[in-house]
């Protein structure tokens, strides 16, 4: 184990695959020398050379455009779209090209790429660089959604997105990526499709994910202290969702609290609940809470932020509100 | 650039076979056999037909949602081809497709594409993987007036000039992006010009004659072998039909139409076949009569095809 940032551990992640296949590559704005806007790729210009670490111009329809035609060619990029909320620029290549190929080509053709894209409020940066939008991309069958909460998954979640034959969005919370955290290694791999138990209880399941499981496992300390034991559920993977996973600890807790940092209507946590309520009713002792942030832009203003993002107060507030 | 007799009659050759799939095509359209929309070639076979002369199994294509002639002209397996305008289990998609998603990618055909513009990214970036691989490959964008008007177009151009990829963009003006004609749609007459904007070569030939298009292709592809970058060629062409077939292009002047017509890039080709001696009247009527019994049988495979089952619904849509 070695102690690294979130940030450190996704390039690690990165690094290591660009090491091993020589048919992974970086792209993206500013990835180069630059470092990319949080850091998250300092190094791997001077380590790879811009054959393989390649600043792209402003256009993010041919970033991820082109990375559909380079995995289709047969390479494995890895591309950045500097904030989630930029997708809205390249919907139509992550939509209708990179999710829809291999089915409308009937299975013969794979597109193994990454999108990796930050998401996420918390540093003042407003409604146009805050927003977490993972739910746009469940609801598109052919793509898959990884969302790492800790350095160690942000390496074997990275090492398990670049080695997948799908394209991926691999979504990084931007107030993670400074967290420091016990990262294996060498080669780590954390395969898609596979939940982790942030902290085992018995009263309650908390599912969270991203920004959210450090909070969720804050609340869960309060609650111990109040004599509730609280199960933190992290799915890292939102598609593939693992359902046994989450089922189980419904099955011992018998409570569910969903919690997301993006707003609530049409947002993951209904799903969940709606799987929960169509498979497991008879596990429920309780109603199924979600706690999100509301159905608004993020703000700007450091007060309206806070009171615009989900906290441990209110997760523990829900959690009470089951017994 | 010598034209050898040899070549012509292959260009020829590939013509009436688009040709007759598209004739085809219109027949068992109107008699309800093919499912959705169909998006006819008719009128602009030269331009698929004089690029795809210069391509390998190694190059790249991507095609637009007129894609018939390009998969035939870059060596597409009219069977499958047909088989898949009826939805069937042995087409190119397995039914999953349907005429505006055919594709081969082992043959290089990166698909045809029901998104207006959409090829032009994923054109590039299989270019980025030629030139990364050193594989000595290029790709051709097919792409048409209209498609020149997206964001995709500027990214696409913009990014692979800069990054000299070996990619051709073909722009196959054929005056109209669906009703609307082109001078109502862009400032210039030439879509050619906008490769200035680039820093690249742009050419504008007479898309209904097979040779000029040939020999532009012929250099524009060179170029990009060599490593000297993208290039764009305008080839300006007519399709006969509407939009789609349905479409009764009512926007179409019918004086404009019948000067088309005469114009016919088969026609063009025939004539040039006659000057130079190197076929006469029944050679060609062999050609055409070979190329519509090819057709037929294609037509008899998809007919005699299983449907697909409705359990292949929920397969091919993630790889392993």
């Amino acid at each position: 184990m070695k102690k690294m940032t979130y940030a450190e551990a996704e390039r690690d992640g990165i690094r290591l695959e660009m090491l091993r296949d020589p048919n992974v590559y970086l792209a993206g704005e500013d990835v180069g020398i630059f470092g990319g806007c949080f850091g998250q790729t300092t190094g791997l210009f001077q380590e790879f050379g811009p054959q393989r670490v390649v600043d792209t111009p402003i256009s993010e329809t041919a970033i991820v455009g082109h990375a559909v035609g380079a995995a289709a060619a047969g390479l494995r990029p890895v591309v950045e779209i500097m904030f989630i909320d930029f997708m809205g620029v390249c919907m139509d290549e992550v939509l209708n090209q990179a999710a829809k190929m291999r089915y409308m080509f009937g299975g013969k053709a794979a597109l193994p790429m990454v999108i990796r894209t930050p998401c996420g409020a918390g540093v003042g940066a407003a409604a146009q660089h805050s927003q977490s939008l993972e739910a746009l991309f469940t609801h598109i069958p052919g793509i898959k959604v990884v969302m790492p909460s800790t350095p160690a998954d942000a390496k074997g979640l990275m090492a398990g997105a670049i080695r997948d034959n799908n394209p991926v969005i691999y979504i990084e919370h931007k107030v993670l990526l400074g967290v420091q955290g016990d990262v294996p290694e060498g080669e780590y791999i954390v395969p898609l499709g596979k939940a982790d138990i942030k902290r085992v209880g018995s009263d309650a399941t908390i599912v969270a994910w991203s920004g959210m499981v450090p909070k969720a496992l804050a609340a869960a300390d309060i609650l111990a202290k109040e004599g509730i034991s609280a199960e933190v559920v992290d799915p890292r993977t939102l598609n593939p969702l693992d359902k046994d996973t989450l089922m189980n600890s419904v099955a011992k807790t018998g409570r569910l609290v969903i919690v997301h940092e993006a707003t609530k209507t049409g947002g993951f946590a209904g799903e969940i609940a709606a799987i929960v309520a169509d498979e497991g009713f008879d596990l429920l002792n309780a109603p199924i809470k979600r706690i999100t942030a509301p159905d608004c832009p993020v703000p700007f203003s450091p007060i309206l932020e806070k009171a615009f993002l989900p906290s441990e107060e209110k997760i523990v507030r829900a959690v009470k509100e089951l017994f | 650039m010598e034209i050898t007799k040899e070549k012509l009659l292959d260009f020829y050759n590939t013509m009436v076979t688009i040709r007759s799939f598209e004739e085809k095509a219109v027949e068992l359209f109107a008699a309800g056999f093919l499912p959705g929309f169909v998006h006819l070639y008719l009128g602009e076979e030269a331009v698929a037909t004089g690029v795809c002369a210069n391509l390998t199994d190694k190059d790249f294509i991507t095609s637009t949602h007129r894609g018939h002639g390009h998969m035939i002209a870059k060596g597409g397996k009219i069977d499958l081809m047909m088989a898949e305008l009826f939805g069937k289990a042995t087409g190119y998609c397995k039914g999953k497709g349907g005429s505006m998603h055919i594709a081969d990618v082992g043959l290089g055909i990166l698909g045809a594409n029901g998104i207006v513009g959409a090829g032009q990214p994923i054109a590039t970036g299989a270019a980025f993987a030629c030139k990364y691989k050193q594989t000595g490959a290029v790709v051709v964008c097919f792409f048409g007036d209209g498609a020149s008007n997206r964001g995709t177009f500027h990214e696409s151009l913009n990014m692979a000039s800069i990054f000299k990829l070996p990619v051709v963009f073909v722009c196959e003006n054929n005056m109209y992006g669906i009703s609307n004609n082109q001078k109502d749609h862009m400032n210039i007459g030439d879509i050619s010009d906008r490769a200035a904007a680039y820093g690249i070569p742009g050419v504008t030939v007479d898309g209904n004659d097979v040779i000029a298009v040939h020999e532009a292709a012929s250099e524009a592809i060179k170029r990009a072998r060599n490593g000297d970058g993208p290039s764009i060629i305008e080839c300006k062409t007519w399709r006969h039909r509407g939009h789609f077939e349905g479409d009764p292009s009512v926007y179409k002047d019918p004086r404009e139409q019948e000067s088309w017509l005469k114009k016919d890039p088969i026609l063009n080709l025939e004539k040039r076949l006659g000057e130079l001696k190197f076929a006469s009247a029944s050679d060609l009527d062999q050609i055409k009569a070979a190329a519509r019994e090819k057709i037929d049988s294609a037509v008899e495979f998809a007919k005699k095809s299983p449907e697909p089952s409705p359990d292949d619904l929920l397969t091919d849509i993630y790889a392993s």
